[in-house]
């Protein structure tokens, strides 16, 4: 379970996020909606630990984890524009939270296979990354990030930038492979359909916050 | 329609041919002769093999080698810190952090040997150590400028996505860091490399007799053994292993950089470690780049029994005491310097101007021209001073007394300067303007003269900036150009600081820290040329 309690933060003495609670079951996926300039990824950077907040604290299945730095939380985040290492190939993106933790070569090209299965891109392995389509890098990125295994997966409007019927068929894959995976998420989003698509419950930022 | 339009506007064809024709000339009678002087010197079999069996040839070279892997090695590691907090951070100051950090790179190369012959003590002087010191601190400047280029369009979510999946800082740094700045981590070792294994003023004022690079030992074999031959081949061989680096760098530089997309790059540091991080590198780092010359104006007013005015207030005389002469005149050395840089300066701002609107003017060919320009830089100043010195010894060319010949080595090291800081402006100009000026009524050649020639205004103030910059510090050709009773500043500073006796050393000093003054304002000066330029584009 994810529980954001008051956190606050300010850029330039500016408050982007004013004591903002969010509480998060274990495999639900919550959409955060609302109009730019909330501080939705603001949000999700604190909850990431790339974001050290003014007030207030993050905790993940009963323990504060305000002060673990990111690559020890367990929480993953998928970048709006992919992130994607432009110096490994599609493998090497995928199997890089693998390695990290120290998994045997054999377990890692294991694991790479299972999720270019999951995310429909079976022989992709051996692709540059530069040369993917923009769906195909979505794909990859939503792979890269489970493959690390996190408790909680975090989604910074990962389906931007998409034609509408390519966005239609990422965001139901999405839902599946969440759905199919029982990965707790937040997803970042402007788009009322997609939060439907693919969340369990939707919050609003800006609002009251539940 | 567009090759209808392009021959309608297109110049004269004896345009460029026209322009090229100095520069090439110049080229050609101070460049390629006393190049070829020095190959057929070489190419006799017995002085090759006299010169590579001469004894401590093979220290020589093990020195040469090694201080430079010292050098480079040692400038990475230093120079990563403010490579990294100038590319990443946003915080007051950092212009001025920058400037500090990059300035000494400009500095003459015997300035940087004076600041350190100041600052360490006496039993580093004449120490492998104290020479790749300061070669550090004059190299630190190329991993600022190279390595943070790269490293400030790296986005920064990049590594924070490398966080998120679950590597360490240090991991981030190895696995996704690392090898996507080595194109620039290569770039930096090379250029490093090639200065500090080609480096003369720094070596020849800190490493003393025992320490010669082949470049120190090219001018003591030329202008104190009169060993020309051997001198030559030294030069040839040098030149060979440089080619050698060149190569293989550009070689590995080729393969893949990579494009980048989305996220920012600098940032305020917000966390209380980061913050601690900025403060101590950009510190450490000003603290650093100051000292040496700090110290060095500082020791300019030491004399024997304390503080004193005594050094610089003797600058005019050339009498250490009554009826005793130094044999160097102080501040005529400034004179000479002023004169060498205003006619070095003329020359290349002349020449190197023709020679970039030729280049631009004749397009495909210019090429050409362009990598023959750049050849005097990738040919060591001791290279070009010595075949000088060997090729204009004879009769109607006997020109080794002439005053002008030291300026000319100093534009030979200047004008690829001038070119490359005049090429982008002349290479941004797009080719509709002119033929919207012939469509208003001028003629081709009024076209060009208005939209090219009169663009160039700014860009040549600071291109003759970094003209003079070049002349006032000079010092490997000129230690074989110059004749004696007319030292510039640079020999002169070696002369004195070679002295014992604290007087003729603090003068030294006095003169060091005028060469720096003097450098530092035209660099300010051409600098401002550039930056008001830019703003006006």
């Amino acid at each position: 379970m994810l529980d954001v309690r008051e956190v606050s933060v300010a850029f330039d003495r500016r408050p982007v996020l004013d004591a903002v609670n969010l509480t998060v079951q274990s495999a639900e996926v919550v959409a955060l909606l609302g109009p730019s300039g909330t501080g939705k990824s603001t949000l999700l950077r604190v909850v990431a630990g790339l974001l050290v907040p003014d007030a207030g604290s993050v905790w993940l299945d009963g323990i504060d984890i305000t002060e673990v730095p990111p690559h020890r939380r367990r929480i993953g985040l998928m970048f709006q524009n992919e992130q994607l290492f432009p110096h490994l190939d599609v493998a090497g993106n995928i199997g890089f939270g693998p390695r990290m933790q120290g998994f045997a070569k054999a377990q890692v090209a294991t694991a790479v296979e299972e999720l270019l299965a999951l995310v429909g891109l079976e022989g992709f392995a051996g692709r540059r990354v530069a040369n993917l389509s923009g769906g195909e890098a979505k794909r990859v990125a939503l792979a890269r990030a489970l493959a690390a295994r996190p408790a909680v997966l975090l989604l910074d409007e990962p389906l931007n930038g998409l034609d509408r019927e390519l966005h239609d068929r990422l965001a139901t894959d999405l839902a599946a492979i969440l759905r199919a995976t029982g990965t707790t998420a937040v997803l970042v989003t402007h788009d009322h359909d997609e939060a439907a698509t693919v969340a369990d419950r939707t919050v609003v930022l800006g609002a009251d916050t539940a | 329609m567009d090759l209808d339009r392009g021959r309608l506007t297109r110049l004269p064809r004896w345009v460029a041919p026209a322009l090229a024709a100095l520069p090439v000339a110049g080229l050609a009678v101070f460049y390629a002769w006393p190049f070829a002087t020095l190959l057929g010197r070489v190419l006799a079999p017995s002085s090759v093999t006299d010169a590579l069996h001469s004894r401590g040839i093979g220290r020589v070279l093990w020195f040469t080698l090694w201080q430079a892997v010292a050098s480079t090695a040692l400038t990475m590691v230093v120079g990563f810190a403010p490579a990294y907090v100038l590319a990443r951070y946003r915080f007051a100051g950092r212009r001025a952090a920058m400037a500090i950090a990059t300035v000494p790179f400009m500095l003459p190369t015997v300035v940087v040997g004076a600041a350190f012959l100041a600052l360490l003590p006496t039993r580093w002087h004449g120490t492998a150590a104290a020479i790749v010191v300061a070669h550090v601190f004059f190299n630190v400047a190329v991993m600022v400028r190279l390595v943070g280029a790269m490293w400030a369009v790296l986005p920064t979510d990049l590594t924070a996505a490398a966080r998120t999946l679950g590597a360490s800082p240090a991991q981030v740094l190895r696995h996704v860091v690392l090898p996507l700045l080595r194109p620039a981590l290569l770039a930096a070792a090379s250029v490093v490399f090639i200065f500090t294994f080609t480096s003369f003023g720094v070596v020849k004022l800190l490493g003393g007799a025992g320490h010669p690079t082949i470049e120190v030992e090219i001018a003591r074999r030329a202008t104190q053994l009169g060993d020309i031959d051997g001198a030559a081949v030294l030069s040839v061989v040098q030149l060979l292993l440089l080619a050698a680096v060149v190569w293989w760098s550009s070689r590995w530089q080729r393969r893949a950089t990579h494009a980048f997309t989305g996220g920012r790059s600098t940032r305020v540091a917000r966390a209380r470690g980061e913050r601690r991080l900025v403060r101590t590198v950009m510190t450490a780092t000003t603290l650093a780049m100051l000292a040496p010359l700090v110290v060095m104006v500082a020791r300019s007013f030491r004399s024997s029994d304390g503080w004193s005015l005594t050094p610089w207030r003797t600058l005019g005389d050339s009498e250490v005491r009554p009826g005793i002469s130094l044999g160097i005149d102080p501040l005529g050395s400034l004179c000479v310097s002023a004169q060498y840089a205003a006619v070095a300066t003329v020359i290349s701002v002349v020449v190197g101007g023709l020679a970039a609107l030729a280049i631009a003017a004749a397009r495909r060919h210019g090429r050409l021209l362009d990598v023959g320009l750049v050849l005097p830089l990738g040919t060591s100043a001791v290279t070009i001073g010595l075949g000088m010195l060997i090729t204009f010894d004879t009769a109607p060319f006997d020109w080794r007394a002439a005053w002008w010949l030291p300026p000319v080595g100093h534009s030979l090291v200047a004008i690829p300067f001038v070119v490359r800081s005049l090429l982008p402006t002349l290479r941004a100009i797009h080719p509709d303007q002119r033929a919207a000026a012939i469509g208003l009524g001028a003629p081709p050649l009024r076209a060009w003269y208005e939209v090219e020639v009169r663009r160039l205004g700014r860009p040549l103030l600071a291109a003759a900036g970094f003209a003079a910059a070049v002349s006032l510090g000079e010092f490997g050709a000129t230690t074989f150009l110059t004749r004696s009773g007319r030292e510039s500043l640079p020999i002169a500073i070696d002369r004195l600081l070679g002295r014992t006796g604290a007087v003729p050393r603090a003068q030294g000093f006095a003169l060091a820290t005028i060469l720096f003054a003097l450098t530092a304002v035209v660099i300010a000066l051409a600098d401002r040329g550039e930056a008001a330029d830019a703003r006006r584009a």
